[in-house]
């Protein structure tokens, strides 16, 4: 792929570092493959740990933008990565690797579970895996939250998504169409 | 399933992902009126059998969609509802992108980013709260929880192998 020519508009002028987009089908077909119940954690791990492509704050400055956005939240953040730091072709590549493999994965469980589905071992061995899932997850929430600058502001707005989408359960668009505009409002009175 | 019967269950998808803001658990309700009720192109149990596979199932647990679209209409019935999928997030990080790239260090893009991560943050925690809820039922699942968390973040251990571990632990019968 050449190099972005100085003064263009495309997307490759964007900031960021300029990424392969074979790494980038790579990265998330690993992403994808590895993500029983749930990929939000191997999107981070392979993204920042793994890859070292996004700092902690630009992962979870992405993952906000994505779930602001109609769309399932990691697939949007897997797009905006691959266009960002690889045009059009980061994008189809982020596609493909992201639900390529789940396509055909998924269709191929469905078969095999319609035939199998009445093994107690299958039943077990799903729920043990999804008890370790969920630890997973709840690390990935944890290092993300380090981020947070150690002022009352930021935790507050945590707390209250929390409290709004995961402890009352309350529709997710009223919850944000509240939290968002405050959010930008506070950050916006607090810039200098 | 023919064609216009692909057509229309494309379109009508294509537009619950469009507003599908917060991810797709928000117009799941519709999917399940139009593929069940309307149409009576699958039961509802085929529908509840088809998120619980996609949970379990490698990849985005919205891999549900895909295989609604196959219990209706096989591969193009599949094709049908995955594209629906691909077409608004595409348009939306490219226009998103797009924007970001004219001016990444604009006063409002930095607030917007800055004011928007905490929700981001507890918005995660929610998801990890709603899941550790529904996936234990007794102490031996949240002790399971509690294990899994304390390795990833004390260790560099690959978290598979505690997946590996977890379901192990389960066909055991410890949870």
């Amino acid at each position: 792929m050449p190099p972005a020519q100085s003064g263009s508009t495309d997307a490759t002028d964007a900031p960021g570092s300029r990424v392969r987009a074979r790494d980038i089908f790579l990265a998330f077909s690993q992403i994808s493959l590895s993500g029983f119940g749930g990929v939000l954690f191997w999107s981070r791990y392979v993204l920042v740990e793994r890859r070292r492509w996004l700092t902690e704050q630009e992962f979870v400055e992405t993952l906000a933008m994505a779930q602001m956005l109609p769309g399932p939240n990691v697939f949007n953040l897997s797009l905006m990565f691959g266009y960002r730091h690889a045009g059009w072709a980061g994008l189809s590549a982020a596609i493909v690797g992201f639900l390529g493999w789940p396509f055909l994965i998924v269709i191929g469980i469905g078969l095999l579970y319609f035939r199998y589905q009445h093994l107690a071992l299958v039943q077990h061995g799903l729920s043990g895996m999804s008890a370790a899932a969920v630890g997973l997850l709840i690390a990935n929430a944890v290092k993300m939250a380090s981020v947070l600058p150690r002022r009352w502001r930021p935790w507050l707005f945590a707390l209250l998504a929390f409290v709004g989408v995961g402890a009352l359960r309350w529709p997710l668009v009223g919850v944000l169409g509240v939290l968002a505009p405050l959010g930008v409002a506070a950050a916006w009175r607090e810039r200098r | 399933m023919d064609r216009a019967d692909a057509l229309a269950l494309f379109l009508h998808f294509l537009m619950l992902s469009s507003m599908a803001i917060g991810g797709t658990h928000t117009v799941m309700p519709d999917m399940y009126r139009y593929v069940v009720d309307v149409h009576q192109w699958i039961t509802g149990k085929q529908f509840a059998d088809a998120y619980a596979l996609a949970q379990a199932a490698p990849g985005p647990n919205v891999m549900y969609v895909t295989l609604i679209g196959w219990q209706v209409g096989g591969w193009i019935g599949a094709l049908a509802t995955t594209l629906a999928l691909v077409v608004p997030s595409s348009v939306v990080a490219i226009v998103f992108v797009r924007l970001s790239a004219r001016n990444p260090s604009a006063p409002l893009g930095r607030a917007i980013r800055s004011g928007l991560a905490p929700i981001a943050i507890g918005l995660t925690f929610s998801s990890a709260w709603v899941l550790v809820r529904s996936v234990n039922h007794d102490w031996h699942g949240y002790a399971l929880t509690a294990l899994a968390f304390a390795i990833v973040m004390r260790t560099r251990i690959n978290p598979l192998l505690l997946l590996g571990g977890g379901a192990l632990a389960g066909v055991a019968g410890l949870v």
